[in-house]
């Protein structure tokens, strides 16, 4: 029951950042760059402006859905960046095995050691800051629990009776690991990769806080918070609802990611109920 | 043990190695260098002269593969570089900044152990109540919180309304520095350990054994001291290891935000000013203190559980 009520609510809440991200460009009531008032800056949240204004008399509502886009975009797309190449890796390795599995299994080892965060920031130091670059920098850094996970189900399915079958009837290699270990898989894989959204989310904010991630003045809730930072004393409300904001998102695609892993292995359902 | 504790040591080696070959060979193909950065500081105008004297001098006219060999090199004799911008020996950079870090580690695991782990102790032994929804709400949240974001509030409620505590800053030796950057860093592995420890314990009191001591009319608080907390320690010990471990890394937010001066921080400003050898140096540290930590895990692991066996 539990189970369920958190899913539900991880869902709920993640389709509302998906429509708040794609209707943004409808629902703002402002410009989330040109609309700067300065004789209106640093306002507390009022029916004109709901959530207040920030430093440079913006609105904070308009700022935070148009960050939802460079958000989303971030945690989507890296995620399925990160999901494909570690289920390349992994299941290759497990399905060959020797020389490319150790090789593989060596470079998981180091992906793991290196915290992302660190490996992430060194990425956007060279490739200098914006979306791109953050995309490559996020999708590159977070495969090695996919390919973990991809590599050790390989192993147990590939001396299962319908994979020795499909070798029997001709398959070759590809098609074997595509059309009999891919479908099998996919379960746990995206489990991570929804799960990995939110710490992609989470890593955007941080990145773009440490100021290597999106350029300002283009909204971000990580630089928004940054630019907020200075005013926490006189304008609070510019730095809460941007850091709920990531909060929300974060939490939904969390829960969404539990109640999924919940659904697909029923072990974990016992052990929580 | 003494020889795994060897093997494991030796293993290290290979990973350390493949992540300076990583950061070596990222920041080589940087477009801008350390000189490049000086000059875009808007002393814009440099003599050919010069920039070739400073380039002689940080050794980067020579080829890469050279400058590889030679860090390496370097590396085995246990030298970490010059830095570029203070001139001085990498170690002697970081060797300051390593001790706050450290601390910093510490205390946010301190903080996520004392409160995590008997929170999901008690959830666990009452599933389903109002205590354990309430507690893994709790967890789950802690899990999804910018912790940067959750420290800009710490700072807000405690060091600017109440005043109660320095917002930031940092004081060889005193308490009062710590104790916000250690909580908004430890509120994450916090939430982990709560989660970890509650699906442990949940886990060991569906075992049979603990079944049989029940049905032998073993108390309850003497069931779980003796049958349950032991054999979760296990998992708890892991969590809790990995966590210190990766701490180091996940602190470089923390660090910048609360000015601590920290290798996170460091780390930061070395890679904005291109700093490379610190940069380098920086990230060895950290990977370091993970291999360490982790491997250290495992040899407790076997002092915890005879089940397992150390080869």
């Amino acid at each position: 029951m539990r189970v369920r009520f958190n899913f539900a609510l991880g869902l709920v809440l993640a389709l509302l950042v998906i429509a708040a991200a794609i209707s943004a460009g409808w629902i703002a009531p402002y410009d989330p760059i040109f609309d700067a008032d300065l004789m209106n800056s640093e306002m507390p949240p009022s029916w004109a402006h709901w959530l207040g204004t920030d430093g440079q008399g913006r609105d904070v509502l308009s700022r935070i859905l148009y960050g939802a886009r460079v958000s989303l975009t971030v945690g989507l797309v890296s995620q399925l960046i990160n999901s494909c190449i570690g289920t390349a890796l992994g299941v290759s390795a497990g399905y060959f095995g020797g020389w490319w599995d150790d090789l593989v299994n060596g470079l998981t080892n180091v992906m793991l050691a290196i915290p992302s965060l660190v490996f992430a920031l060194a990425i956007m130091a060279v490739l200098g800051p914006g979306l791109p670059s953050l995309l490559i920098a996020l999708g590159l850094t977070n495969w090695s629990w996919t390919c973990r996970i991809a590599r050790s189900s390989t192993l147990s399915l590939k001396n299962q009776g319908f994979v020795q079958a499909a070798r029997t009837a001709g398959f070759g290699d590809t098609n074997i690991m595509r059309t009999q270990i891919l479908p099998n898989i996919l379960g746990p894989v995206l489990v991570i990769a929804t799960l990995g959204i939110g710490g992609a989310v989470l890593a955007e904010a941080a990145l773009s806080f440490l100021g290597v991630g999106i350029r300002p003045p283009q909204p971000s809730w990580g630089n928004m918070l940054t630019d907020a930072r200075e005013l926490i004393r006189t304008a609070p409300w510019a730095s809460i609802f941007p850091g709920l904001a990531i909060f929300i998102t974060v939490l939904g695609f969390n829960l969404l990611g539990d109640g999924l892993r919940d659904m697909l292995d029923p072990h974990m359902r016992t052990r929580r109920t | 043990m003494l020889r795994f504790i060897l093997r494991r040591m030796l293993q290290m080696i290979p990973t350390l190695l493949a992540v300076v070959l990583i950061i070596f060979v990222i920041f080589s193909v940087v477009p801008g260098s350390f000189i490049t950065s000086l000059m875009s500081e808007g002393r814009n105008v440099m003599n050919a002269d010069v920039l070739a004297h400073l380039n002689e001098q940080f050794g980067l006219d020579k080829p890469l593969p050279v400058r590889l060999w030679d860090y390496l090199w370097g590396l085995a004799h246990f030298d970490l570089g010059i830095s570029y911008r203070t001139r001085s020996p990498v170690w002697d950079v970081i060797e300051p900044r390593l001790w706050p870090s450290v601390k910093l580690a510490l205390a946010a695991m301190g903080f996520a152990a004392v409160v995590g782990i008997p929170l999901g102790f008690l959830a666990a032994l009452k599933p389903g109540s109002v205590f354990d929804t309430g507690t893994m709400m709790m967890a789950v949240s802690g899990l999804s919180l910018p912790e940067f974001w959750f420290g800009l509030l710490l700072m807000y409620v405690f060091a600017l309304h109440l005043g109660l505590l320095p917002s930031f800053g940092y004081q060889a030796g005193s308490i009062k520095y710590i104790i916000l950057p250690a909580v908004a860093l430890g509120v994450s592995p916090m939430a982990l350990l709560a989660r970890t420890t509650r699906a442990g314990v949940l886990d060991v009191m569906n075992a049979d054994f603990v079944r049989t001591a029940r049905a032998k009319g073993l108390s309850e608080p003497r069931l779980v001291r003796t049958h349950v907390t032991r054999n979760v320690l296990v998992l708890v010990l892991t969590t809790l290891g990995l966590q210190v471990g990766s701490l180091m890394g996940q602190a470089i937010v923390i660090e910048k935000l609360f000015s601590w001066p920290g290798i996170g921080s460091l780390l930061v400003d070395s890679v904005s000013t291109r700093d490379i050898p610190v940069v380098q140096g920086t990230v060895i540290v950290i990977v370091l203190w993970f291999l360490v930590i982790n491997m250290l895990v495992d040899v407790a692991y076997a002092a915890i559980d005879p089940r397992i066996k150390v080869t």
